[in-house]
């Protein structure tokens, strides 16, 4: 770990006032949550900021749902999200995304802001033995395009980084259309979710829209016809407590045996959470016989990219898709 | 007397000490004015470093020392060998020239007042290399045979053949000829590696993660040239490590030489991703299985030819093809053990070393002869039952397969699978139930132990043996109090010390046989001696009366046995999975498996064992993959999030383990063979096959992942 400076500010306009920037290697300043994600990228010495800025206890961790939405306050768990009735009721695929992330403990202690902006698991992005990693030090090269890159994205990817966005919480986020609450220093403002995280072109090592000084203070899912029979799906290489090799949110109105509307997301193929509007139009009015989503799920396939060991993906994200529409559909 | 307390479910005696934290372990041994070391390691597979600074190193906060292979001291380097060293090549020498032979090979150490000093200063180590052209892909490699014939002895020699194995196979009715591949898997127990080096003069000791202590003294001392009974070397507790911890790894080197060299105590650990590169790892193999029989189902031909991932400087190889070799019953057999050269590092013993990988093998081509010949793969082993081993010409000490067969299939309710594969099924899920044939040898080694009497009734009893988590100390103070007729409590039983009496490496399934023969003739010793001098018929009563400590040092050593008779553990597993056919995922759903093993001194334990060898199989069938980048040799995914390991959720809620009744009286005085490698031994060729009957997909190549079966 390299030697830095542990800010503890009383309040949040003192916090804003560091500048600090997530989500990007070259800021000086970060801020620290839960630290889940933070500890290690410090420990494998992938992040070297000079200045680390405690949000602990500066930020709302209340959860409040109304007939508006759900708000949940940047500081909430994924713990206490996850177990919260209102979204275990009302916005299932929240709670089951959660309930397949990570493990009890790190739920305990782990942020929603912190979750939506916690770095790729690309793994030579946190081996820093490679040299070349474009998102940890901007034009250095890529390692996983000519590499072992089963972990990567199909999808959103760029020639200079095709590293995959690991949360799960993000993708049942965008099925809903959520959006975030930003504040800064110059005050606060709304940006969808879908809107939130940024592609990487040639900028991979920017990851989010946040301008420097700015935190995410709340997460918003407004209330919607579809929310309640919502469903997440996660394909891995075990029964838990593994990242998403291919995961789908889906989140339907149904009437009665037809799709009135669709909300379609998947993870761990995308370099952003990635939401598929051509599967959801394809979707809305059609049944759920499986031929009839087969071919609306291949919508999705649309421009995707393998490089080799993540070939599979492109298949395997239809049939995640296919699956979790049918089950989503067969619910009550 | 007490009852007989060998083949009682006693807990572990040091259970409390572990659930309660009191059990230390290496890195948590506190020693005074102790320094922390940070290993800098290369980040190129060959080559020569051209210049390392370490100027920002030496002045960071806290810094006591940073060496590299400039300002190192010259080390003696003696030759030593020990057991589990590779006969051919030599170790690393550490930061002894400016040489790289693999990724993540240590090139300096920084040594600071914290660790996170140390870790700091390491990174500002500034290195620059010359590389030279290395080989890390294993697909482009032509392997070689080792350069010594016999490699270890005449256990595993790298050719054999009897009969006409090409022609019967050519001339075979029904054949199956396929190649299979394991890719490098890392032990990954839960304690990582860790050492503690404290000289006093030339005096050292060590507290450190091992399965054998007096090795690590005898090549530390050769390594600093002076004589092993000046190190010391203390590992009560060992946190797991299925081998790892058998060879002594450059860190416990460097951590001598950083004490030396700081003039105070030094402790190195490694970090997960560092397990990856400081201790060997159960290499990449392929191996090719023809197979020819009669229609009838009888073996006519069988064909193993594998070959496995080694170092440049030392030649290590496990004993991939020992078992086709006797397994079954067959008059034309070829087997040939090949090595591909890598500038990787040495690979080593990594539970049931070679029995795992080449019965995954040699278990997955019967099955397909089953599937090819419309025969019950049980049935097909029965047809091909040996009545000896037919390789070394020898009747087996005992060999109960048939009745593991028997009660493993009734327990697992084998007679109600339906042949075809995807015939079985639940809800969307495929059902596949699959089984496999497995073995180890039964090991037994010179070993000495010490039972001291006391006047109070309670006896001590040393061996300089390890328990790294079968339950040593536990079945150790078994067999003594046993012996003794004390009750368990009264009973001490100490290991992990170089202080003790010397035992054999803790590896090869061999503790049980060796370490327990030797205090069961100290116990028997002690006992006779002080009812003979006590003049009583029970010890507490002789010793009461003695007033006075008896003590009892005993060697045992094999006899004969071995030039008689063929002496392994069989066993047979059965599993069952459920593939979801869309999407890939598989999930094993039961395991059961019966084992002909000898005795079983404690079926606690040895079901403990058994059990986790079932989930170290899953892992092997499913998920285990050191990934290896071709290009440098690194592997990216050197962490436990992207190596995957079973968690919970991935252990079966049944698994059922069956010991079957075996009094073999040749292999050891105690009549045990040890169940900790055979235990994952068959396990993966059980689920693929269970795979490969749920959808009728033959995977070939581990682990099998969701991608693989789409
Ligand atoms: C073992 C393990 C397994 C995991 N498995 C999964 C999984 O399966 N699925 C999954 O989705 N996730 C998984 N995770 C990731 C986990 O969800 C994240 O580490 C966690 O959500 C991060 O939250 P935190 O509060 O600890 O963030 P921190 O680690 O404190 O911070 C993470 C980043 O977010 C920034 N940050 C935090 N809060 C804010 C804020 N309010 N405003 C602006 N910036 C902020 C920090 O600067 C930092 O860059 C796993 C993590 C671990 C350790
Ligand atoms: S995919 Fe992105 S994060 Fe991974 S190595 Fe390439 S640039 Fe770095």
């Amino acid at each position: 770990m390299h030697t830095f400076i542990l800010e503890r500010p009383r309040d949040l306009a003192a916090a804003l006032a560091f500048h600090a920037q997530a989500g990007r290697n070259d800021a000086p300043a970060e801020y620290i949550a839960g630290g889940t994600d933070m500890v290690q990228l410090l420990q494998e010495h992938v992040r070297r900021p000079e200045r680390l800025v405690s949000l602990a206890g500066l930020l709302d961790g209340h959860i409040e749902a109304g007939p508006q939405g759900l708000r949940l306050g940047a500081a909430a768990t994924m713990a206490d999200v996850a177990v919260h009735p209102a979204v275990v009721e009302q916005f299932p695929v929240i709670s089951e995304a959660l309930l397949n992330s990570a493990s009890p403990q790190v739920r305990n202690q782990a942020t929603m802001g912190g979750n939506l902006l916690q770095r790729t698991r690309c793994p030579y992005f946190r081996d820093v033995g490679y040299a070349a990693c474009n998102k940890r030090s901007p034009g250095s090269g890529c390692s996983a395009i000519d590499g072992e890159n089963r972990w990567h994205a199909v999808v959103g990817t760029s020639d200079d980084c095709i590293a995959a966005n690991p949360s799960d919480l993000a993708v049942a986020l965008v099925a809903l259309e959520a959006g975030v609450e930003l504040r800064g220093a110059g005050g606060q403002r709304f940006v969808p979710l879908i809107d939130f995280h940024r592609l990487p072109g040639n900028t991979p090592h920017i990851e989010s829209v946040l301008e420097p000084g700015e935190v995410i203070a709340a997460i918003t899912v407004p209330a919607s016809s579809t929310a309640r029979r919502s469903h997440y799906l996660k394909v891995r290489d075990r029964a838990s407590f593994e990242f998403a090799v291919v995961s789908a949110a889906v989140a339907l109105d149904m009437d009665g045996g037809r799709i009135r509307a669709a909300r379609v997301a998947l993870g761990g193929v995308g370099t952003k959470p990635w939401r598929v509007p051509k599967v959801e139009a394809a979707l809305a009015g059609g049944s759920l016989d499986p031929a009839v989503l087969r071919r609306a799920a291949a919508l999705a396939a649309e421009g995707a990219q393998g490089r080799g060991h993540n070939d599979f993906k492109i298949e395997l994200m239809q049939r995640a898709i296919v699956r979790a529409i049918e089950t989503a559909g067969a619910r009550a | 007397m007490t009852t007989a307390l060998i083949g009682q479910p006693v807990s572990r005696v040091d259970g409390r000490q572990k659930v309660t934290g009191r059990a230390t372990y290496a890195a948590e041994f506190e020693v005074p004015g102790l320094a922390h070391g940070a290993i800098v390691r290369s980040t190129i597979a060959h080559g020569r470093i051209a210049s390392i600074n370490s100027v920002a190193a030496e002045r960071a906060a806290g810094v006591v020392a940073v060496l590299t292979h400039r300002n190192a001291p010259r080390l003696a380097y003696r030759p030593h060998k020990g057991a589990p060293d590779p006969d051919v090549g030599e170790r690393l020498h550490m930061l002894q020239d400016d040489q790289v032979n693999h990724q993540g090979q240590p090139i300096a150490l920084v040594i600071a007042e914290t660790l996170e000093q140390a870790n700091h200063a390491a990174t500002l180590v500034r290195v620059s290399y010359t590389s030279e052209t290395g080989t890390t892909d294993i697909e482009r490699i032509e392997p070689v045979l080792p350069t010594q014939k016999n490699d270890q002895g005449q256990v595993r020699p790298p050719e054999t053949r009897r009969g006409d194995p090409e022609g019967a196979l050519a001339a075979a009715e029904v054949k199956v000829d396929y190649t299979y591949v394991i890719p490098r898997e890392n032990h990954n127990p839960v304690e990582m590696h860790a050492t503690i080096a404290a000289w006093d003069g030339d005096r050292l000791t060590l507290w450190d993660k091992t399965q054998w202590v007096h090795n690590v003294a005898d090549e530390i001392a050769a390594v600093f040239g002076i004589p092993a009974e000046n190190v010391r070397v203390v590992s009560p507790f060992v946190g797991g490590a299925f081998g790892s911890g058998l060879r002594t790894w450059p860190h416990v080197t460097l951590a001598a030489l950083g004490a030396r060299v700081a003039r105070r105590p030094v402790k190195v650990m490694l970090s997960r991703r560092e397990m990856y590169y400081g201790v060997g790892y159960r290499p990449h193999t392929v191996q090719r299985v023809a197979l020819g029989a009669s229609r009838d189902g009888r073996l006519a031909a069988l064909l193993h030819d594998g070959y496995q991932e080694t170092s440049t400087y030392e030649e290590f190889s496990e004993a991939l093809l020992n078992a086709s070799r006797f397994l079954h019953s067959c008059p034309n057999v070829y087997t040939r053990h090949r090595i591909a050269r890598m500038n990787v590092h040495t690979p080593t013993y990594m539970r049931a070393p070679g029995e795992a990988s080449g019965i995954f093998a040699l278990e997955s081509a019967i099955d397909e002869l089953a599937v090819a010949l419309g025969v019950d793969p049980v049935e097909l082993r029965l047809r091909n039952e040996p009545e000896q081993d037919e390789f070394k010409r020898l009747p087996f000490s005992s060999r109960s397969t048939r009745e593991c067969y028997r009660v493993a299939a009734e327990r697992f309710g084998w007679s109600r699978r339906t042949a075809a594969s995807r015939s079985m099924r639940d809800g969307r899920w495929l059902i596949g139930w699959g089984m496999a044939t497995a073995t180890y040898p039964m090991n037994y080694a010179p070993a000495s132990a010490m039972a001291r009497l006391l006047p109070d009734g309670t006896a001590e009893v040393r061996s300089a043996s390890s328990d790294m988590g079968p339950g040593t100390w536990t079945s150790m103070t078994q067999v003594a109090s046993d012996i003794l007729g004390l009750p368990i409590e009264r009973v001490k039983f100490t290991l992990g010390d170089t202080r003790l009496p010397r035992a054999p490496v803790h590896g090869g399934s061999m503790t049980m046989a060796s370490v327990g023969s030797a205090v069961q003739a100290a116990c028997r010793k002690a006992r006779e001696d002080a009812l003979t001098r006590g003049g009583a018929n029970d010890v507490t009563e002789a010793m009461r009366r003695l007033g006075q400590p008896v003590e009892a040092s005993v060697d045992v050593q094999p006899g004969d046995a071995s030039q008689r008779f063929s002496m392994h553990a069989f066993g047979a597993v059965f599993a069952e999975v459920a593939v979801d056919p869309d999407l890939g995922e598989t999930r094993v759903r039961r395991i059961v498996g019966a084992y002909g093993a000898g005795r079983i001194v404690n079926p606690k334990t040895a079901r403990s064992q058994c059990i986790g060898g079932m989930i170290g199989g899953i892992g092997m069938a499913l998920m285990e993959h050191s990934v290896v980048d071709g290009r440098n040799g690194r592997v990216p995914n050197a962490n436990f999030a992207e190596y995957a390991v079973p968690v919970h959720a991935d252990a079966p809620s049944l698994m059922d383990v069956i010991f079957v009744e075996e009094d073999d009286p040749h292999v050891n005085p105690l009549g045990v063979k040890g169940v900790g490698e055979i235990a994952i031994v068959g396990v993966a060729p059980a689920i693929a096959n269970a795979i490969f009957h749920a959808t009728g997909k033959r995977i070939r190549e581990l682990p099998i992942t969701p991608d693989k079966l789409l």
